[in-house]
């Protein structure tokens, strides 16, 4: 059993016995489906099948269906490809390094968040995917294959590759870590099913907990595997976000040529991962009553890591601009200037307020504790983590060497439609998620509880 | 040995020779077979059933093979699959010609490249002649002869029009063939034949005449046709208004002729000066040294001025008018003139014979005659006569005509009279027209004979004067066409072969040039080469009556000349669309103005300060249409640009556009201006004084293919001086960023890790020389023609969508200080123009390469940049990484796509016959790009291969360097010590895998990037006065 230090505040509130926790998290998966539920499932449906049409339409006429031109040849869909990997970010970190680090608030978030990285990461994947113009090959062709036309193989040295290994290995890592967990939990559920006698709910569950019968032999090869995988997830959380930033940083277009990128798009990474939590978990515990095991303790520690990530980014634009400045280099200082003050001014002020200005208010205490203002916050801070993709990928690119080929970008409807197929998906899966499995990891959360004989005393 | 006793039995039945057994051992399966079940089919049955319904099903599944193409009998002799042919011919539309060579491949022709014997056209070809091969394969084209509007077939015309020849012979009306100008000597013996049974006048006319300078040239020296001008000899040009560079008469030698002064290199350290003066800006304007924008009307107060500069020299009387100007650039170029006497030309657009008059008179007084302007070999492009046009005119608003005949001509679209002809043209009792569309004119005709395509004709041509050229067929007839010369004879009633009427005439001329050997060989050598010249081409000499001339020049200016505050209009012709007779050519359409980017629109140009006062809201690829209000009270909605350059009071307006009958493609594309074209005492005149402009606020989407205009003081991309310091040192101008490294200043090139491509054999390179560019862009439609590039349509051009593989970038200067980014964005009032053609760069780090994931792109062991179709995944991240932004991508699939029907050579069969064998067409979803045309250097390299020998200097050309009339590009292996290309760049082998370019104008674009291109620019060098 977990000792904590008697002046600490304890991390689950209300005083849960271990049969609380079982009973709180179970009852979501073995009720009926809520009529809320059921309406956000049918709004995320309807989501999924508009934007579906949008992909539809790409695939049978093409990418000329987007706003892309002979100047612009990423936009939207690489910007919602770092956005969402950049979401990916969070579960993982808060699962590999925070368990690492020892940080046992992570436990009540740590499944929600998992989940949400799994999520992420398949939207992200979409985009590279579908921003192809020839899929039915490429789907393929990325990958080192042995193939029949002799010696062709992929190019090693282009960083498009590179994100292909690492989002694979990214989500193949995740998805296993975030599965293991889930076994102990899919046990309870099976052994609460078999006692009420809902055999089907017992046969599926069953089979997902793959025979979980928590012996002690059982638990340490399950706490080892969480550890190995932990120490194999860590430097995927900083690797992949890297390897992103190096389709940029490799290049060589003014505005994406620049050494900052790889930390400073794992610090942006973290900040957005950290403020889709928080999005989602703050409704998740409102809709199924979970305050005390995601309390405002949580939410404030989510808050500060905003803040310190938020400013980190902060740090990094103002670099860029210094060094800018400082290179020298006509087209660099042109490439900062133009994002400053050229047509796509508004989305670097956008940028700006969302992720350099509105994090500093967590500063006070009473907005980090606030509920309201932390959910308000963390989606300010999305839509800023959006513009700062859609300013590096495009006004890097509609300004850059030669001025016969500078222009604009318009988005058109197809690309909102992709955009808002990837959120169809993550909200449909992220509702089946949150109905058929355990939202907090149960086995976890108990092992922090306060031993009932202390909150007899207390 | 033992004998061999063994026995070996089927089974133990043989053995005991069971009864069964042996009544069964004949049979091939002795036993019973119990499959047979509960039905009738046997298991043979089953074996059958399944065979068939296998074979069925497999031959239900393929198509059978639908045969389109029939294989020879025999093979004719000079075609070889694969193998192109090359055919010398002659582009002629309207009153234009160019020399050419035609390439067909199995029986087609796929592509018109310019013929570099001949001495007519320069050696180059422009966007029309290149697009016209297209034209040839337009599905508008009329398939069959058309009488009374209803398809009908030549027995059928022929006698309509005997009948009604016969019948019209008997009334007292006149009789007119209508054409441009004729310079066909045999078919002017057709017509004159025709003339002479019926009773005909011919008519010419051009789209824009040449009215004025003719009769201007008739009274001075009696002759009346436009000289020859050798803009090679000229060291000081003048230009009022006259675009020889971009759509003059012949302008593709005067391209070539003047990018000849404009070569600089250590040898030759001179250029001409090209002064301009001009309202709207041309392609001659934006390659002057010194432009001044004027308005059109006061044209001739600047050339009388200038007559009176040079008069007060020369000691001739001035000329006595009222509004003499006074200006530093006319005493300046004054200076010039007398310092350059006898070489220097002086040309003016004006249609007014006196402004004309004045010309001669400035020329004759500078000794340019005979010297840098001949009327030895005068043009014969050029014959339209004003006069003659109005008095058709006339005959036809009085009703006084018979019978009219329109040889390839459309005046009901291409005259400013057009209206009347289309109005009145019911009445005429017998209307004929050859044209090879429904056209303006056709639509309203009687009868349509339909005539070949200029690449099915048998035709000869006579320019220029002594300058003989030949049209042959390339290909048979494609539709039930008949050329015209072969229509004029048959209702003559002569039923010869136009080719033996041409042969005969030819077999005389062979006699007086003294041929005396067997014909054939000389006939065989015309058509080989596709030109004759007369051996003797006898000198005119020149009676000038100039000076009497001058007498009544003052008073005509006097009576005709104001100065006047209000706007006016000038029409002008472009160098895509042109003309207009070519409007269905998609090509041409989607060809961007070489000034103002635009395409698929003719569109007002004025100046900053007129769209100022009109409020014009210009957005990205937005303006507003203009209302524009003429003095004849006609009103017309038309969206305009600023442009920089306009002259103040004057608006440009390009002619061409706005056509109604040309086909899907061109039809309702701009605004026609030929009916805005004004008539000043029977002359026609394309200054339109007095008009009223007005903002409509109405919204207007128009398609540019370059939206920024100015080069932001980035001088690793242009980079430029002036002949003064170019002279004192040739580095002049150069830009070379540094790199600061522990051992001093380097160059980029010289900082590596890495050791670079080796290239063992070959190293193709291009060198481009900024001077010798005039931006006229024949080797944007040369490329398109030769490397299958789709157009799009004015929509996917809305979306920066073009696919252009080269594309000429059009710079403005700025006055703004090179700090003041803002201002840099905003072009000078009257800027100087920098064209540069800008195409993959084949950079030997190139960027693209090392980005592409599936190795898509790579490089050859020859330095270029390769593009595998096949491969590509479509990631675009190529392109992103593209320095230069040259790589294309398929965003749809252009090809038999109705969406992208007006990509006609992708859209229809018949358009498809254009397509180049050696090219794929690319499919939706993959990137391309210049190719440095390595399906030619493939074809060069067999060639060599097959002959057995090294590839050679020469061998193989790009398509865009050899359609290129002013030269501008040089191509070859840079491995090649002893190559043009070498010695040009003046290339000396540092390294093993390193070459030094040692000529000092060579630059790369954005050198710092190392990406080290394989294409080399000339810095440009402009003539001006001060450094």
């Amino acid at each position: 059993m977990h000792v904590e230090s008697k002046i600490r505040t304890p991390l689950i509130t209300g005083g849960k016995s271990l049969h609380d926790v079982s009973n709180d998290i179970s009852r979501r998966v073995e009720d009926k489906p809520s009529v809320s539920w059921l309406i956000a499932l049918g709004l995320s449906l309807i989501m999924l099948l508009v934007g579906g049409y949008a992909v539809y339409r790409t695939l049978w006429d093409g990418i000329g269906m987007w706003g892309l031109n002979k100047t612009i040849g990423w936009a939207w869909d690489i910007t919602n490809f770092v956005w969402w990997v950049g979401i990916g970010h969070a579960g993982t970190l808060i699962s590999a390094i925070l368990l690492l680090f020892r940080q046992r608030w992570r436990m009540s978030i740590n499944r929600a968040a998992e989940a949400m990285t799994i999520f992420a990461v398949i939207c992200a994947a979409m985009f590279p995917l579908l921003h192809m113009g020839r899929l039915w090959v490429g789907f393929f062709w990325a990958l080192p294959l042995p193939n029949t036309y002799g010696s062709l193989w992929v190019n090693f040295a282009s960083p498009l590759l590179w994100d292909v290994f690492a989002i694979s290995t990214y989500f193949s890592v995740s998805l296993v870590f975030w599965y293991i967990g889930l076994i102990p939990d899919f046990a309870t559920i099976r052994d609460r099913a078999v006692k009420a006698g809902r055999t089907i709910s017992a046969s599926v569950y069953g089979a997902l907990s793959f025979g979980w019968n928590g012996a002690a032999k059982t638990w340490s090869r399950y706490e080892t595997v969480a550890l190995v995988l932990a120490g194999l997830a860590t430097p995927l959380v900083l690797s992949v976000h890297t390897i992103v930033s190096m389709d940029f940083a490799t290049s060589v277009i003014p505005g994406w040529h620049t050494t900052i990128f790889p930390p400073y798009f794992v610090a942006g990474a973290i900040f957005s991962g950290f403020a889709m939590v928080l999005t989602l978990l703050i409704i998740t515990r409102k809709v199924y009553n979970l305050e005390d095991y995601i309390t405002i303790k949580h939410l404030e520690l989510m808050n500060i890591v905003i803040i310190v990530t938020g400013s980190i980014v902060g740090i990094a634009y103002i670099t860029e601009l210094f060094i800018a400045w400082y290179s020298g280099v006509e087209y660099e200082q042109y490439a900062f200037y133009n994002r400053v003050t050229g047509p796509y001014w508004w989305a670097y002020f956008s940028m700006m307020a969302c992720n350099v200005v509105s994090p500093q208010l967590f500063w006070f205490k009473k907005i980090r504790t606030n509920i309201a203002a932390t959910f308000i916050i963390s989606i300010v801070v999305n839509i800023g983590m959006w513009f700062e993709r859609f300013v590096i990928i495009v006004t890097s690119l509609h300004r850059d060497y030669i001025p016969s080929s500078w222009g604009m970008f318009y988005p058109t409807m197809y690309d909102v439609g992709m955009y808002l197929f990837s959120f169809g998906f993550f909200f449909t899966a992220y509702l089946l998620f949150s109905k058929y499995f355990p939202v907090i990891n149960m086995a976890e959360v108990k092992s922090i509880l306060k031993p009932t004989g202390e909150t007899k005393k207390n | 040995m033992k004998k061999e006793n063994r026995t070996y039995w089927k089974g133990i039945e043989q053995l005991k020779n069971d009864k069964d057994f042996i009544k069964n051992a004949q049979n091939e399966f002795p036993e019973y077979l119990p499959i047979k079940g509960s039905s009738n089919n046997s298991r043979r049955d089953f074996l059958k059933m399944m065979g068939f319904g296998l074979s069925a099903a497999t031959l239900a599944s393929c198509e059978a093979p639908i045969k389109k193409a029939i294989p020879y009998v025999n093979k004719p002799v000079d075609i070889d699959a694969t193998i192109p042919n090359y055919y010398a011919s002659s582009y002629v539309s309207g009153s234009d010609y160019c020399s050419v060579l035609v390439k067909t491949r199995e029986g087609r022709p796929i592509k018109i490249e310019a013929n570099k014997l001949s001495h007519i056209s320069g050696g180059g070809t422009s966007s029309q002649v290149e697009a016209s091969v297209l034209s040839l394969y337009d599905k508008e084209r009329l398939q069959n002869p058309f009488l009374n509007g209803k398809k009908s077939d030549w027995k059928e015309i022929d006698n309509y029009i005997f009948e009604n020849l016969k019948f019209n012979s008997k009334s007292n009306k006149n009789n007119y063939i209508i054409s441009n100008s004729a310079f066909s000597p045999s078919s002017q013996k057709v017509i004159q034949k025709f003339k002479a049974k019926y009773n005909f006048k011919h008519v010419q006319y051009d789209q824009v005449s040449y009215h004025g300078s003719l009769e201007a040239n008739s009274k001075s020296f009696g002759l009346r046709k436009i000289p020859y001008y050798d803009f090679s000899k000229a060291k000081v040009i003048v230009s009022f208004d006259y675009d020889f560079l971009g759509s003059s008469i012949n302008h593709t030698l005067f391209n070539n002729q003047f990018a000849k002064t404009r070569a600089v290199n250590s040898n030759k350290k001179t250029m001409s000066r090209l002064y301009s003066f001009e309202s709207n800006l041309s392609l001659t304007g934006s390659n002057a040294d010194y432009r001044i924008p004027i308005k059109s009307s006061e044209q001739v107060f600047y050339i009388a001025s200038l007559y009176n500069l040079l008069a007060k020299k020369y000691g001739k009387t001035p000329i006595q008018f009222k509004n003499e100007i006074v200006d530093s650039n006319l005493s300046m170029i004054a200076d010039d003139l007398i310092n350059n006497f006898g070489s220097s030309i002086i040309v003016s657009s004006s249609n007014d014979e006196y402004v004309q008059i004045i010309i001669n008179a400035i020329n004759e007084i500078l000794n340019n005659y005979n010297t840098t302007i001949s009327f030895d070999t005068p043009y014969n492009l050029r014959n339209g006569n004003d006069y003659e046009f109005n008095k058709f005119i006339k005959d036809i608003n009085n009703d006084n005509i018979g019978a009219v005949i329109f040889l390839n001509c459309n005046p009901a679209y291409d005259h400013a009279l057009g209206s009347i002809i289309s109005s009145k043209i019911n009445d005429i009792p017998l209307s004929i027209s050859t044209s090879d569309r429904m056209d303006e004119t056709a639509s309203l005709v009687k009868v349509i004979a339909p005539d070949n395509h200029y690449l099915e004709s048998w035709n000869d041509y006579e320019p220029i004067k002594g300058f003989f050229s030949f049209s042959q067929p390339t290909i048979s007839k494609l539709f039930n066409t008949r050329q015209f010369q072969e229509s004029l004879l048959k209702w003559s009633e002569d039923d010869s072969d136009y080719f033996d009427f041409m042969k005969s005439n030819w077999k005389k001329l062979s006699k007086s040039e003294g041929i005396n050997t067997n014909f054939q060989i000389f006939w065989d050598q015309c058509l080989h080469d596709g030109f004759y010249e007369l051996k003797d081409k006898k000198t005119f000499s020149l009676n000038s009556e100039i000076s009497n001339l001058l007498k009544n020049v003052s008073f005509w200016i006097d009576q005709n000349y104001s100065p006047s505050d209000g706007n006016e209009l000038v029409l002008y012709l472009n160098s895509s669309v042109g003309d207009g007779i070519q409007a269905n050519n998609p090509w041409l359409q989607e060809m961007p103005d070489p000034i103002s980017r635009v395409c698929w629109d003719n569109y007002l140009s004025i100046s900053s300060k007129l769209a100022n006062e009109l409020n014009l809201q210009i957005g990205d690829m937005t303006t507003q249409k203009l209302l524009l209000k003429l003095d004849s009270g006609k009103e017309y909605l038309i969206p305009a640009i600023v442009q920089p350059g306009q002259a103040e009071g004057t608006v440009g307006l390009a002619l061409g556009y706005g056509r109604k009958k040309s086909g899907a493609v061109g039809n309702n594309v701009g605004q026609d201006a030929y009916e805005m074209i004004e008539f000043l005492k029977g002359y026609q005149s394309l200054t339109i004084k007095n008009i009223q402009l007005s903002n409509s606020n109405e919204e207007y989407r128009i398609a540019q293919t370059q939206t920024h205009h100015t080069i932001m003081g980035r001088e690793s991309v242009i980079q430029e001086t002036t002949l003064k310091k170019y002279v004192e040192d040739p580095n002049s101008g150069q830009y070379q960023m540094k790199i600061y490294t522990s051992k001093g200043y380097k160059k980029p090139e010289d900082i590596s890790l890495w050791k670079g491509h080796k290239y063992n054999n070959h190293h193709w390179g291009l060198a481009i020389d900024l001077n010798a560019c005039t931006g006229c862009g024949s080797c944007t439609i040369a490329c398109q023609a030769e490397n299958n590039i789709p157009v799009v349509g004015k929509d996917e051009v809305l979306n920066r969508r073009e696919m252009a593989w080269i594309r000429i970038d059009r710079y403005y200067s700025s006055d703004a200080d090179v700090h003041d980014l803002k201002g840099l964005e905003k072009a000078s009032e009257n800027p100087d123009v920098t064209f540069q053609p800008m195409m993959c760069q084949h950079c030997n780090n190139a960027p693209c390469e090392t980005v592409c994931p599936v190795a898509a792109t790579t490089h050859s062991t020859e330095g270029l940049n390769q593009m595998t179709y096949n491969r590509c995944i479509g990631t675009r991240y190529c392109a992103n990484n593209c320095p230069y932004k040259v790589r294309r991508f398929n965003w749809f699939k252009y090809h038999d796509n109705e969406q992208f029907d007006k990509n006609s050579s992708m859209n229809n069969d018949l358009g498809k016959m254009v397509l180049n064998p050696d090219v794929t067409v690319r499919s939706r979803g993959v990137m391309e790009k210049c190719s440095m045309c390595i399906q030619r250097i493939q074809a060069g390299k067999l060639k060599a291969k097959k002959e057995n020998r090294r590839l050679k200097d020469g061998d193989i050309n790009m398509v865009c360097e050899s359609s290129c009339p002013s030269n501008a590009m040089v191509f070859g292996d840079m491995n090649d010590p002893k190559s043009k290309i070498s010695k040009y760049l003046k290339i000396k082998r540092k390294e093993e895998n390193k070459l030094q370019v040692n000529e000092e104008r060579a630059y790369n674009v954005l050198d710092e990037l190392k990406v080290s291109p394989n294409i080399w620019y000339m810095r440009k060098i402009r003539n001006k006065k001060e450094s």
